[in-house]
């Protein structure tokens, strides 16, 4: 780096300014060319700003913050609700007042129950369930652009934010399963060892919901008119996925490609895959395991690595 | 933090040790979306949403978009142990210039490099405005990337130093300007930082809260830190920095010891003053 003693051009005047001060400088440098200056900073360990961690060194900055992603989900949790009088109980009231109003209209009014033999423990499941991915997805797409102060302010690992959203939607699903538990039990299902199997199919789709979190971040973050079309997408994927009456009342034969691809959905397989757990009477076919661990993987790869790459350019306003 | 006994290090005797930020030949331009009825000639395109899917259809920007050329060909290296005040009047570059350090801008032309992720201390928003303050102190800590049991044992001193008392336990939206950002200094001060950028935030405390958060930056530069900082307060800048920077027009005027920057540039603010009072005069009669 030459520190020039020197003066720095000024052209003030050529502005049109009425800059009238003469340039006295003890520090002043010139600017001198690109190479030349990567060159002066590497040699004192300096780097470019907008250099993001690699992957590796990423995650484990992830870890290392660890407490800062329980501690945000559970404040945002409490924070959330805090001005209505019922608080925390909306997160459970909310769902559950959309199984009524589905349960009227779909299970009583429009008789679209189907072949579903225990059709209120198949609904509550399912919007539960679904709520899970939706919320993870509504959180996801405010998860950057709703906490700019925290990343202008601290820089630590911006994945932290979509991250502790799903967390926050992970604990509300607690309550939310002892509803469903309850319902099945209620409604005559009884218990099954497959019960257990719920924490597998939780584990997958928790991974799906923190990769589909990460890459609305950063796409909201972007273009923030996404996030203005997100409710209007959810409520047609909750009809499309056999969240309110089954599948197989869109689509009657399950050989043709859209009844594959409705099956192949992950929000579809994600519920399925809870009512083949939680009900004896529902089975589901094990292929759809299958599915699930494809988009647990998948989803979680490709949102990690596109959140990753911009990094950087987080809480530019 | 709480630490007051320290030996401030006095501005000049920092050596000019190894260089923490190198800012090269730096262009920031950036788009502002302008009022509306600048656009003039157009009155056409108002700000209805028939309009606004016209000029999406037609790729046309939106009317009364400007390009503000805020920073314009800055070169400057900060060191270890340097403090530097930005200065310079309303619209001259500084806090884009910081922004820009902080990586939370663009550069249109030029190079920053950076020894550490800056940290960038601003006056807007809270943190988490729904939340006490005990809550965001908790926060921030761990965002800092402390422990919950470190993160605890500087909470108190964290309270003291932002000197918010009993509003510890309101949420901080209840909080004035004043509090809510020696909160979030106090907070991002607790840990020591390579470099840290503050714009504009310590200008809202009172004399004693100026005077603790002056120690804790002379401490971060004594611990090889590198501060930044945007202020309008000549005072702040004599008191705070060993070095400053005046810019004008998003131009370097002047880069150099505090005393004599500052003291150029408050002889050209008084000038500027009064030859714009003779302007007016001139233009009265």
């Amino acid at each position: 780096m030459t520190q020039d003693p020197g003066l720095v051009d000024i052209d003030s005047t050529a502005d049109g300014s009425d800059i009238d001060v003469e340039p006295r400088m003890s520090f002043a440098q010139d600017p001198v060319n690109a190479n030349e200056i990567a060159q002066a900073a590497a040699k004192y360990g300096l780097k470019p700003i907008g250099t993001r961690a690699a992957v590796v060194d990423y995650l484990k900055m992830c870890w290392d913050r660890r407490h800062f992603i329980i501690e945000l989900s559970a404040a945002r949790e409490q924070s959330e609700n805090s001005e209505s009088r019922l608080g925390q109980l909306w997160r459970l009231l909310n769902p559950l007042l959309n199984v009524a109003v589905y349960f009227l209209i779909f299970g009583v009014i429009f008789k679209g129950r189907g072949s579903v033999s225990n059709y209120i423990s198949f609904l509550v499941i399912g919007v539960f369930f679904f709520g899970f991915t939706q919320q993870a997805i509504l959180g996801g797409s405010r998860a950057v652009t709703s906490n700019m102060a925290l990343v202008r302010a601290f820089s630590f690992p911006r994945a932290l934010l979509p991250i502790s959203v799903v967390i926050e939607e992970l604990n509300s699903l607690g309550p939310a399963i002892i509803i469903c538990l309850g319902t099945v039990l209620i409604s005559g299902g009884g218990f099954t060892w497959t019960w257990f199997l719920l924490i597998p199919a939780i584990v997958l789709q928790t991974m799906f919901n923190i990769g589909i979190a990460m890459a609305l971040a950063r796409i909201t973050e972007r273009v923030r008119d996404v996030a203005k079309l997100l409710p209007f997408f959810l409520r047609t994927w909750l009809y499309l996925s056999g969240v309110v009456f089954p599948i197989s009342q869109i689509v009657s034969t399950h050989h043709n490609v859209i009844g594959f691809l409705l099956a192949f959905n992950p929000a579809a397989v994600f519920i399925e895959l809870a009512r083949d757990c939680l009900l004896a009477s529902y089975s589901v076919p094990p292929i759809t395991w299958a599915y699930g661990v494809f988009w647990a993987v998948a989803m979680l790869g490709v949102g990690f690595y596109y959140f990753w790459q911009a990094e950087t350019r987080y809480g530019r306003g | 933090m709480a630490d007051t006994n320290l030996t401030t290090p006095h501005p000049d005797s920092v050596e000019r040790g190894t260089p923490t930020v190198m800012v090269n030949d730096l262009y920031v331009t950036y788009r502002v979306q302008g009022s509306l009825t600048s656009g003039s000639g157009q009155s056409s395109s108002s700000g209805s949403a028939v309009d606004a899917l016209r000029r999406i259809i037609r790729r046309r920007p939106a009317p009364g978009v400007q390009y503000i050329k805020a920073v314009r060909g800055v070169s400057f290296t900060a060191y270890e142990g340097d403090a530097v005040g930005l200065i310079g009047r309303n619209g001259s570059g500084k806090s884009t210039l910081l922004q820009a350090i902080a990586g939370l801008v663009p550069l249109t032309k030029g190079q920053v490099f950076t020894s550490a992720t800056p940290a960038l201390l601003g006056v807007n928003a809270a943190l988490m405005p729904q939340l006490t303050g005990e809550r965001n102190i908790e926060l921030g800590s761990l965002a800092l990337g402390l422990t919950p049991a470190e993160a605890e044992a500087r909470k108190a001193d964290i309270i003291e130093f932002a000197g918010i008392g009993d509003f510890v336990s309101l949420p901080m939206k209840t909080y004035s300007s004043g509090m809510s950002a020696r909160l979030r200094f106090a907070i991002a001060a607790s840990v020591n930082h390579d470099i840290l950028l503050i714009d504009e935030a310590l200008g809202t405390g009172d004399a004693e809260f100026q005077r603790k958060s002056q120690e804790r930056i002379q401490q971060l530069r004594g611990e090889a830190g590198t501060v930044f900082l945007v202020t309008h307060s000549s005072a702040t800048v004599r008191e705070t920095c060993n070095r400053a920077i005046w810019l004008e027009q998003g131009k370097i005027i002047m880069d150099g010891d505090v005393t004599s920057v500052v003291d150029a540039y408050d002889a050209d603010v008084a000038s500027a003053v009064s030859t714009s009072a003779n302007r007016q005069a001139g233009a009265a009669t």
